[in-house]
């Protein structure tokens, strides 16, 4: 399931929600992305994500699938936040579930790092020198790469 | 053509999206920008990185040798940020 909003999300009720009645499940993994105080540019006061409604969904949606085909999952739960937020803030939670451990875990790996390269999304850092738009990062392409066929 | 433009190629261009009717000379995405960079200095400035810019037609990512018909939405962004 995709969900790609501005409102904050309890992950405790995402979790709960993604188990409920289903009893085949025996490992659950998540990934949760928080806004840093600190970045290349120095302080972090607050950061925007911009997104392209409509891609957005549909390439998370591709990715998600993409993670079904290579593992047997039960679930899959992608919630990306969009618009200003502050350090400390949840950006992104990522949850799979499967039978086993290694199957959820490994799933949740690839799911935030084809995410990263993939996803139409882009961070404008506010510090105290101003507004900068963060650059990708190498190490991310890398991160992605090593899950290719 | 329908062009929508996001992060810092919004911010240099100036604004979020545009329609525009390309010469007919235009037929790939190198083309478009091309024609695209001679429309302004901000145009200019938006995608002087001409090999970092990303491109997605119809939600779709596509490679700058890909063709552009008149009826596509034309999305053009740095490389993506999120998670």
């Amino acid at each position: 399931m995709i969900k790609v909003q501005r409102e904050d999300f309890d992950i405790g009720a995402e979790l709960a929600s993604l188990t409920a009645g289903n009893t085949k499940i025996g490992g659950l993994a998540t990934f949760v992305g928080l806004v840093r105080d600190l970045a290349d540019q120095g302080a972090v006061a607050a950061m925007t994500l911009e997104h392209y409604p409509g891609m957005t969904e549909r390439r998370l949606a591709e990715i998600e699938a993409e993670a079904r085909s290579r593992w047997p999952l039960e679930g899959v739960l992608i919630i990306h936040r969009y618009g200003k937020l502050e350090p400390g803030d949840r950006i992104v939670l990522v949850a799979t579930t499967s039978a086993h451990r290694q199957a959820a875990l490994d799933s949740c790996a690839f799911l935030i790092d084809w995410l990263k390269t993939k996803a139409p999304f882009w961070k404008l850092e506010e510090g105290a020198k101003g507004a900068a738009w963060v650059e990708a990062k190498e190490s991310d392409d890398r991160a992605a790469d090593k899950w290719k066929r | 053509m329908k062009l929508l433009y996001f992060a810092w190629v919004r911010t240099n261009i100036g604004k979020a999206e545009e329609e525009v009717v390309a010469p007919d000379h235009v037929q790939t995405v190198e083309h478009l920008l091309d024609w695209l960079a001679t429309l302004g200095p901000q145009y200019a400035a938006a995608l002087d990185r001409r090999n970092v810019i990303k491109v997605a037609i119809n939600h779709e990512y596509v490679e700058h040798d890909h063709p552009v018909r008149p009826d596509d939405e034309i999305a053009l962004f740095p490389p993506v940020t999120g998670g």
